[in-house]
């Protein structure tokens, strides 16, 4: 299904694009949503919507780096992705034990429930596609 | 907002969605198909702008953040022509699935417009 073969080090190719596609929307929508949190009702979970304009941020970081090129940003794009599972996986947890400091409208909070689950599942994916298209002599 | 109206453009906006990311996923480059249901959703967020435009006018004002409301909806309505757009420039099958991603997102987002206009959750 994914042509794979000739693409070098380069991540913005067949369904490469398609991820770059989600993670961009991804990224629109936790930054607008927690800037917004943050403007009307900061007080109410200052960890958890700060964390989420973190999150938003990082999207945004991780679409970047996986729209360029070069072992740099192939980095990039690999510490954003992690950063991104460890941060779902930790804060999912972390709600469901403290619903008050993490509320069910963040980006992370029950595994990213609110956004259909796709914070769960894209670092994955994102983590697969940066392993099939890793840099040559890279350890991805 | 309307309800009848915002129901009818979540269905159109999933049935478009999965439209362009099957036929995406089968292999086809974008087409007057696919373009085209896109194309139809924007159409559809924009009459949604000016319902929500004149909505209040006539007493039928959202329960919830109107702030927030606007962020999602001027948000929906520049999704669709990226997505077009990057289907215009790069002709490959991945920009019709993308196109179907673009659907997807605009269908969550109306329906969490719907959320706060009606039933306030936010």
């Amino acid at each position: 299904m994914v042509t794979m073969s000739d693409t070098g080090s380069a991540r913005a190719v067949g369904a490469g694009r398609l991820l770059i596609a989600v993670y961009a929307v991804l990224a629109l929508a936790a930054t607008a949503r927690s800037l917004f949190q943050i403007a009307t009702k900061f007080d109410q979970a200052p960890v958890a919507y700060l964390l989420s304009a973190l999150a938003g941020v990082v999207y945004v970081l991780a679409t970047i780096a996986l729209v360029r090129r070069g072992a740099f940003w192939y980095r990039v794009a690999l510490v954003t992705i992690v950063f991104e599972l460890v941060g779902v996986l930790v804060i999912g947890t972390l709600s469901l034990v403290d619903p008050i400091l993490f509320p069910a409208d963040t980006v992370w909070s029950y595994f990213g429930r609110g956004y259909l689950f796709i914070p769960l599942v894209i670092p994955v994916l994102g983590l697969i596609w940066l392993h099939r298209t890793r840099p040559a002599g890279s350890e991805g | 907002m309307i309800e009848w109206f915002t129901t009818a453009q979540v269905i159109v906006a999933v049935v478009a969605g999965a439209l362009c990311l099957v036929l995406g996923l089968a292999g086809k480059t974008p087409n007057d198909l696919t373009l085209g249901v896109t194309a139809f959703v924007e159409l559809l967020l924009i009459a949604q702008v000016v319902v929500s435009i004149v909505a209040p006018f006539t007493g039928n004002t959202a329960s919830g953040s109107v702030l927030e409301f606007w962020v999602y909806l001027v948000s929906a309505v520049l999704i669709p022509p990226a997505a077009v757009l990057w289907a215009l420039v790069d002709r490959g099958k991945w920009s019709t699935a993308i196109l179907g991603v673009a659907c997807l997102a605009v269908a969550v987002m109306v329906y969490r417009m719907g959320q706060i206009w009606f039933v306030q959750v936010a």
